[in-house]
C-alpha cells in the first residue's frame, strides 16, 4: 500500500467516525432537552434510532440552532481540534448553572496503540458494537431523570466547546468561562468508541436538594 | 453519598477495573488541570446564539397570563380624554405636510393654510405671524433648538426664518423649485425635504445658505429627523424608502425598502441612540424598528392603520403612534415588548401631526377634523411634584407643570 492510499483510507474512516460522533451528539442533546423538560414535550416526536425510540425536536428554530451548532462541531472533530462538548443547563432568571452534561472526545491514536494501556489497542469494532454502546448511553440519559434533581424553575441551556488554541473559530462562538457548578455531584455515564474516537459522558449537578438535616 | 446516583455508576467492561472516579477526585482533576495551565493551550468557547425560548408554545403560560399579577402591576393609568381642545380651522388635510411643532419655550406653532399661529401654552395667548405674500400656503414648520426662531417651509419652495419675539421675518432661503413639505433643525443647519425628492442642508449663518444636497429619493420627502447627536439624519419619502445619512455625506449610508407606502413617521429612540422607528402609510400600516449601526430590522408591528407620526417617551419605555384611515386612533406601545399600553380613539378623522411638550408629558395632535387636542398621556407624578415645589405660584395654570426655564 502506497503512503497516499493509506492516507486516503484513514481520511475516509475519520470522516465516517466523525459522522457517528456528531450523530450521537444530535440524539444525545435532543434526549437531554426532552428528558430535562427544557422544551415542552409536545415539541418532540419519536423516531427509531440505535434500536430505541428516541425523541427529537420538531421545533424549527431549535432544529436550526442544533444544526448550526453541530455543523461546527463536526468541522472541529474532523480537524481533531475539539476535546469537550458541554451542555450546561441554567436557570433563566439568575443564570445559575444547575446541570452540566459533559462529553469528552478523545482521538484514538492508531500509530501508538501498542504503547498504551489495555484500553488503547482495541480490535476493529463492528457497527453493531458501536450501536450497542451508543444505545447504552442514550438509555442512561433517559434513566438519569430518576436521580437528577427536579428542575423547578424555567431553564435554558448553553453549549460550550473546549477546543485547541489554534482551532478556527467562527463568529458564533465566543470565549467563555467553563460554567462549572460549585460543589457538584458527578455521575459518569458509559462511553463509546469508534475506530478513531472515544466519547465519554459525565453529568454533574448541583448538590443540596437531598440534604435532610434530620438524617 | 449513599444516593441513588450510585446505581448508575457502571464499571467499564473492557478495562476490567472500575474507571469511574468519585466526585472529589474528579473535581480535583479539573481544578488541577485548570491550575496547571491546560487552559493555556485550550480555548473554552461558548455558542453565543441564544437557544430558542421554550415559552412560545406553552399554552398553559399563554392562558395563564391575564391571571398574573406582574402584568397588571406594571400597567400604568393613562388618561384617555384630552386635557384641552383647540380649534384649528383651515388645517390642510394633506399627509405630506408637517404643520405642528412645540418649542422648548413652551410655544405651539401650527400652520393653518396661509397663516402660522403660535399658541403660548403657559399663558394661553395666541399670536400669528404677519405674512406679506399670501399667494402660497404653509407646508412645514420647525422650531430652532432654543425656541427663539421658527423656520417655515412654503408651497412655492421658500424657507423663511422668523424671530418669534419680534414677530418678524429674518431671512428667506430660496432655491427649492417645489413645495418644502418637511424641515428640521440641527443646531444652525436647517434640513429641508422637497416635493422633487431632494433634501438640502441650509446653513442659516451664511449668505450662500445651501451647503449640501442629498439626492436619492425619487418622490416627495415627507419625513426628516436628526438623531439626538446630530450626526445622522433619517429621511422618508413617498417612494416608500427610508434613508439614513451621515451628517457630512451626500449619499445615504443605509437605504431601507421594506415599507410598501410613503414613510412620514420617523423617530429616534431616546435611550438607545441607534434605534430608529419608521411608520408607513395607509397601504403599509407597519412600524419598523431599525438598528442603524448594523442596518438590521429589529422589530415590526402591524398597526392596522396608516401611520402618520411616532413619538418616543423620554420617561417611560414607550412610544406613541398616531394613525389615519381606518381607525383615526392614537396608540401607546411599550418597547421593546411592543404590547399595546393604551389605544385611544383620539379624533373623528385622521390624525395628521403630533408633537410633544418640552417636559415630555403632554402630546398635541392635529387632525383633519380641524381640532388640536392635548393629551397628558405621559404623566410623570414625580416630575410634577418637583416642578410644583420649585414654582408654587404657577399651579393655577392648566399647564403649570410645563414651565421650563
Amino acid at each position: 500500500m502506497s503512503f497516499e492510499t493509506k492516507n486516503i483510507r484513514e481520511n475516509i474512516s475519520l470522516k465516517g467516525s466523525t459522522k457517528i460522533v456528531v450523530e450521537f451528539f444530535e440524539f444525545a442533546l435532543n434526549s437531554i432537552l426532552f428528558q430535562r423538560a427544557i422544551y415542552p414535550p409536545e415539541d418532540f416526536k419519536m423516531v427509531k434510532k440505535y434500536g430505541l425510540n428516541v425523541l427529537v425536536t420538531i421545533d424549527d428554530s431549535l432544529k436550526s440552532y442544533l444544526k448550526k451548532l453541530l455543523t461546527q462541531v463536526e468541522v472541529w472533530i474532523n480537524a481533531g481540534k475539539i476535546s469537550k462538548l458541554i451542555l450546561a443547563i441554567m436557570n433563566v432568571e439568575n443564570r445559575e448553572i444547575l446541570e452540566r452534561w459533559q462529553f469528552d472526545i478523545q482521538i484514538i491514536d492508531e500509530e501508538n496503540k501498542e504503547n498504551k494501556g489495555p484500553g488503547g489497542g482495541k480490535k476493529q469494532r463492528t457497527d453493531q458494537e458501536i450501536k450497542n454502546e451508543i444505545q447504552a448511553i442514550i438509555r442512561q440519559i433517559t434513566a438519569s431523570v430518576t436521580f437528577l434533581p427536579v428542575l423547578e424553575d424555567e431553564c435554558t441551556f448553553n453549549i460550550l466547546a473546549f477546543t485547541d488554541k489554534d482551532a478556527e473559530v467562527p463568529a458564533e462562538w465566543d470565549d467563555s468561562d467553563p460554567l462549572i457548578i460549585q460543589n457538584p455531584e458527578y455521575v459518569r455515564l458509559r462511553s463509546f468508541s469508534t475506530k478513531n474516537h472515544k466519547v465519554d459522558a459525565i453529568v454533574s449537578y448541583r448538590l443540596g436538594f437531598y440534604d435532610d438535616p434530620k438524617r | 453519598m449513599g444516593e441513588p446516583s450510585e446505581q448508575l455508576r457502571i464499571p467499564q467492561r473492557e478495562s476490567g477495573k472500575e474507571q469511574y472516579l468519585n466526585s472529589n477526585e474528579l473535581e480535583y482533576q479539573e481544578k488541577l488541570a485548570e491550575a496547571c495551565g491546560v487552559s493555556l493551550e485550550k480555548r473554552i468557547l461558548a455558542f453565543n446564539l441564544q437557544p430558542p425560548s421554550s415559552q412560545k408554545d406553552d399554552l398553559r403560560q399563554l392562558y395563564n397570563q391575564p391571571m398574573k399579577l406582574s402584568t397588571i402591576q406594571f400597567k400604568r393609568r393613562i388618561l384617555t380624554s384630552p386635557e384641552r381642545v383647540l380649534d384649528a380651522p383651515g388645517l390642510l388635510d394633506d399627509y405630506y405636510l408637517n404643520l405642528l411643532d412645540w418649542s422648548i419655550k413652551n410655544m405651539v406653532a401650527i400652520g393653518l393654510d396661509q397663516c402660522v399661529y403660535i399658541w403660548n401654552a403657559d399663558t394661553g395667548g395666541v399670536t400669528s405671524l404677519e405674512r406679506t405674500n399670501p399667494s402660497d400656503y404653509i407646508a412645514s414648520l420647525s422650531w430652532s433648538y432654543n425656541g427663539d426662531y421658527l423656520a417655515v417651509g412654503t408651497s412655492d419652495g421658500d424657507i423663511q426664518i422668523w424671530d418669534v419675539l419680534k414677530e418678524q421675518k429674518i431671512r428667506s432661503m430660496l432655491g427649492h423649485t417645489a413645495r418644502v413639505g418637511v424641515i428640521t433643525w440641527n443646531k444652525h443647519i436647517i434640513s429641508s425635504g422637497c416635493k422633487d425628492g431632494n433634501i438640502w442642508h441650509h446653513d442659516t449663518r451664511v449668505a450662500q445658505h445651501k451647503v449640501a444636497e442629498l439626492i436619492d429619493h425619487t418622490s416627495e420627502v415627507c419625513g426628516l429627523k436628526w438623531n439626538s447627536n446630530g450626526d445622522q439624519l433619517a429621511s422618508g419619502g413617498n417612494d416608500n424608502r427610508v434613508n439614513i445619512w451621515d451628517a457630512r455625506a451626500s449619499t445615504p449610508r443605509l437605504t431601507k425598502n421594506n415599507h410598501v407606502a410613503a414613510v412620514k413617521a420617523l423617530a429616534w429612540c431616546p435611550w438607545q441612540s441607534h434605534i430608529l422607528a419608521s411608520g408607513g402609510g395607509s397601504y403599509d400600516r407597519h412600524i419598523h424598528f431599525w438598528n442603524v449601526s448594523s442596518g438590521a430590522r429589529v422589530k415590526s408591528i402591524d398597526t392596522g392603520s396608516q401611520v402618520t407620526s411616532i413619538i418616543w417617551s423620554k420617561d417611560f419605555k414607550e412610544l406613541l403612534s398616531t394613525h389615519g384611515f381606518p381607525n383615526h386612533n392614537m396608540t401607546i406601545w411599550s418597547y421593546p415588548t411592543l404590547n399595546k399600553t393604551a389605544d385611544i380613539p383620539a379624533h373623528e378623522s385622521r390624525i395628521l401631526h403630533s408633537t410633544i411638550s418640552p417636559d415630555n408629558q403632554v402630546v398635541a395632535t392635529a387632525a383633519s377634523d380641524e381640532n388640536l387636542k392635548f393629551w397628558r398621556v405621559f404623566q410623570n407624578a414625580r416630575k410634577n411634584e418637583k416642578s410644583k415645589n420649585s414654582d408654587k405660584e404657577n399651579t393655577g395654570s392648566v399647564f403649570g407643570g410645563c414651565t421650563i426655564r
